[in-house]
């Protein structure tokens, strides 16, 4: 399913909405748990999952190929953990 | 790092502010969207949301785990898992502003 999908699914749910009210929605809340990791939040859905920012260490890396090795700077990184509701309904079957 | 953490309520009220509809039905849609994709994913669907990330289903075979405290062997049954993988576009927002 892709962003489109999902918007038309909504839509579909929904024939009270403009589908591009639909969009508007489904566009604010990703830029809404986007801009809270940003701001280094957590973001907590119970049932959903949980997405949080981690932080990695500079390090020095290599280049696979080559074998150089390169400074890699310190960075964050996301990170996403499965809610213990979703996690038993992927494994009911 | 994270004094506050973002919830259901606040995704909620972001929706409320940007669209006219009621706090109720924004909480709705919040959760029909929360829902749309955890059904995909159950159904075996991956989920891409473009310059967000995209979910996907993993399957993991049996192995044999061990019980840390007491050292007992007990079979991991195979299971499926989700993993999560963000998108350049989220990967250099959350780099931007560190």
């Amino acid at each position: 399913m892709t962003k489109s999908e999902l918007i038309q699914r909504l839509a579909e749910q929904n024939p009270h909405l403009f589908h591009r009210d639909v969009e508007r929605i489904v566009t604010t809340i990703f830029d809404s748990i986007t801009d809270a990791l940003a701001r280094g939040e957590r973001v907590e859905l119970r049932g959903f999952g949980a997405f949080s920012v981690k932080r990695r260490d500079a390090r020095t890396g290599r280049n696979p190929r080559t074998g150089d090795s390169v400074d890699v700077s310190e960075k964050c990184v996301p990170f996403f953990k499965t809610g213990k509701q979703l996690r038993e309904r992927l494994n009911t079957d | 790092m994270s004094e506050s953490t973002v919830t259901r309520a606040q995704l909620t009220e972001a929706v409320y502010q940007e669209v006219g509809l009621s706090r109720n039905e924004s909480a709705q849609l919040v959760e029909s969207v929360l829902e749309e994709i955890s059904g995909a994913l159950v159904r075996g669907e991956a989920v891409k949301i473009s310059s967000f990330g995209s979910f996907a289903i993993r399957e993991k075979g049996e192995r044999i785990g061990r019980n840390p405290k007491t050292g007992e062997e007990v079979p991991i049954l195979p299971r499926k898992v989700l993993v999560f993988r963000a998108s350049h576009v989220l990967k250099e927002k959350i780099n931007e502003s560190a």
